[in-house]
């Protein structure tokens, strides 16, 4: 049965339709690859009956011919996605035990399309980390710290925030999941354990029901171990939806209809301001490579400028505190999650918050409230956005000479846990290459491209035009085949 | 723009935090490191330029003013610590 966790969503799909074997026996056989993978704590919470009650359904739809495209699936849900009558924490000791009454739009859009739920995963605090070791419930373990990650001297961060997103899909414990990408966090953690990650353009998934970090960045996309399971799983998971008031009422393409392989004659912008201090030279190599994949396959490397780049990562640390600091103001311990009692209302509030937020948490929320406050709103607040304003610009200047661009994902390889830990800012930098992409709005794929020297993934990302994800998912698909079949994790089931 | 112990106490305060004295000092030198990091942005030329306030462009929508959903309020205080009948209940605030 192990093979079965080693499909692709879409050889999956194929051998249901076929009856090469059943949802029962597909499903059956993740709910043991998660079990076996307990040792990692990507998942806070397994949902095995459920699993199996969602499989014997899609069985039978199979059985009636009446399949929906993603019957039988077995996912992994973001523990950021509110689930009908399963707890969802967003990894947070404050939402500890709470259990949402309704469905979040993203994950019910899977479930209508017969998806199978595993379980909720791990994740930095409130999303708010690029290590998944700000979550209340302990780090991730990636797959690649060694055979035996949870005993490994040492154990490697997935990257973050979507880290048990990303330690499921590598380490063939879900078929897919889902992740969430406020500044990075699908690229930057598929880039560390060597999967497909997608962030689509702001706009294209529905938010309700995700747990908010920062409502004008936070964007839904599947993870996926293929480009084509991407185009699959995006497919499902998109759409408009009037509970959300920034998601944008336009057709659903059929994203598999993009993967052509024919990327004769596009433009790749190749920008300039990408070429950081500091940067390892293989990273620089890798990138050069991605370009030399795509001339031979026809494309057009295009150099751009994209001159405000470098002010990006201090944008975001404005911008994304300010919108968290209101965004978690909701967590007051009356409606619901945790409380803490007091001597009066105000002393709950505080007491509450004191206990239920971690460390990065609470700074955001501070740096938020800071910069939000009378006297520095001007000078802090207003100031981000109109940069951000800035950035957007440069993007779509250089969309003028170019249909993507391509960029390394993230400046590293995966780190260790412990590591990069005593200063906040070492780690905002692993963000680098992927924030910009979010202030702009602007979709964007991280894609495996080859082992930096340390044996360990490394990913380039694509970034397109507004709701051209089809183009990016071609442009990813192209060069997937040309960086040839990725190594295993050695934890891989 | 320094940010010293008072300042975190004060912000702590508006955010609803309870902060221990003896963190203070420590989160006053992590946040100014932050905002000396993020004063960069003094150096970006951005007169003229309007505040991004929309990622997407598009007008809001619009729908009739009507009621749409509820009707369960046991659904809607099940998650509450203390919820009383169809309340939820908070320490006493008026004497």
């Amino acid at each position: 049965m192990t093979e079965l966790t080693h499909l692709s969503m879409a050889e999956a799909l194929d051998g249901l339709r076929k009856k090469d074997f059943t949802a029962t026996e597909l499903t059956g056989a993740y709910v043991a690859a998660v079990e076996a993978a307990r040792p990692l704590n990507a998942f806070i919470v397994e949902t095995p009956e459920i699993a199996l009650r969602q499989a014997k359904e899609a069985d039978a739809r199979y059985a009636a011919g009446t399949a929906r495209p993603l019957d039988g699936m077995p996912l992994g849900i973001k523990d950021l996605f509110c689930t009908e009558g399963v707890q969802t924490t967003a990894a947070s000791r404050i939402l500890k035990g709470f259990i949402p009454p309704y469905e979040s739009t993203v994950s019910g859009n899977l479930f209508r399309d017969g998806a199978v739920m595993l379980g909720k995963l791990n994740l930095d605090e409130f999303a708010m980390g690029s290590a998944n070791i700000t979550s209340h419930f302990g780090p991730v373990i990636s797959p690649w710290s060694g055979k035996d990650p949870a005993g490994a001297s040492r154990k490697l961060v997935p990257g973050g925030s979507s880290g048990g997103s990303a330690a499921s899909v590598a380490g063939r414990f879900a078929i897919a999941a889902t992740g969430t990408d406020t500044g990075g966090s699908i690229r930057q953690p598929a880039s560390f354990v060597g999967i497909v990650g997608l962030k689509p353009t702001y706009g294209r998934c529905s938010r309700w029901g995700i747990v908010a970090f920062a409502s004008s960045l936070d964007q839904a996309g599947p993870m996926t171990r293929t480009v084509r399971d991407a185009a699959i799983m995006l497919g499902s998971m998109a759409g408009f939806d009037a509970k959300d008031s920034t998601s944008v009422d336009l057709p659903v393409p059929d994203y598999q209809s993009f993967l052509t392989g024919d990327i004769r004659g596009l433009r790749v912008g190749i920008p300039r301001e990408y070429r950081v201090d500091g940067m390892p030279a293989e990273i620089e190599r890798l990138w050069q490579q991605g370009i030399d994949w795509l001339k031979a396959a026809g494309a057009v490397p295009v150099e751009i400028s994209l001159p405000h780049t470098k002010y990006a990562l201090p944008t975001y640390y404005i911008v994304a505190p300010a919108e968290c600091s209101s965004n978690l103001a909701r967590y007051d311990g009356v409606r619901f999650g945790q409380r803490v009692e007091g001597k009066d209302l105000q002393e709950m509030y505080e007491n509450t918050r004191a206990a239920g937020f971690g460390a990065e948490v609470r700074r955001r929320i501070l740096m938020g409230t800071y910069v939000l406050s009378a006297g520095y709103y001007d000078a802090y607040y207003l100031k981000a956005q109109k940069v951000r304003a800035r950035i957007a610009e440069d993007f779509q200047k250089a969309y003028a000479l170019c249909d993507v661009i391509l960029t390394p994902t993230a400046p590293s390889t995966a780190f260790a846990i412990g590591e990069k830990q005593d200063d906040p800012i070492a780690m905002y930098l692993n963000d680098v290459f992927t924030v910009p992409a979010s202030l702009a709005g602007i979709p964007g794929i991280s894609v495996p491209a080859g082992l930096g020297s340390d044996g360990l993934p490394l990913g380039l990302q694509i970034l397109g035009r507004p709701f051209d994800e089809g183009t990016v998912l071609k442009v990813a698909e192209v060069m997937e085949k040309a960086a040839g079949p990725q190594p295993l994790p050695p934890y891989a089931g | 723009m320094s940010l010293d112990k008072a300042t975190v106490a004060k912000i702590a305060h508006l955010a609803r935090i309870k902060v221990p004295e003896e963190d203070q000092e420590h989160l006053a030198q992590e946040l100014n490191k932050i905002l000396g990091w993020v004063e960069q942005l003094s150096e970006v030329d951005t007169s003229g330029v309007q505040p991004m306030t929309s990622v997407v462009a598009q007008t809001l929508r619009q729908r009739a003013d009507v009621v749409s959903d509820g009707g369960y309020p046991d659904t809607v205080v099940a998650n509450a610590t203390d919820a009383a009948e169809h309340f939820f209940s908070v320490p006493k605030v008026v004497e």
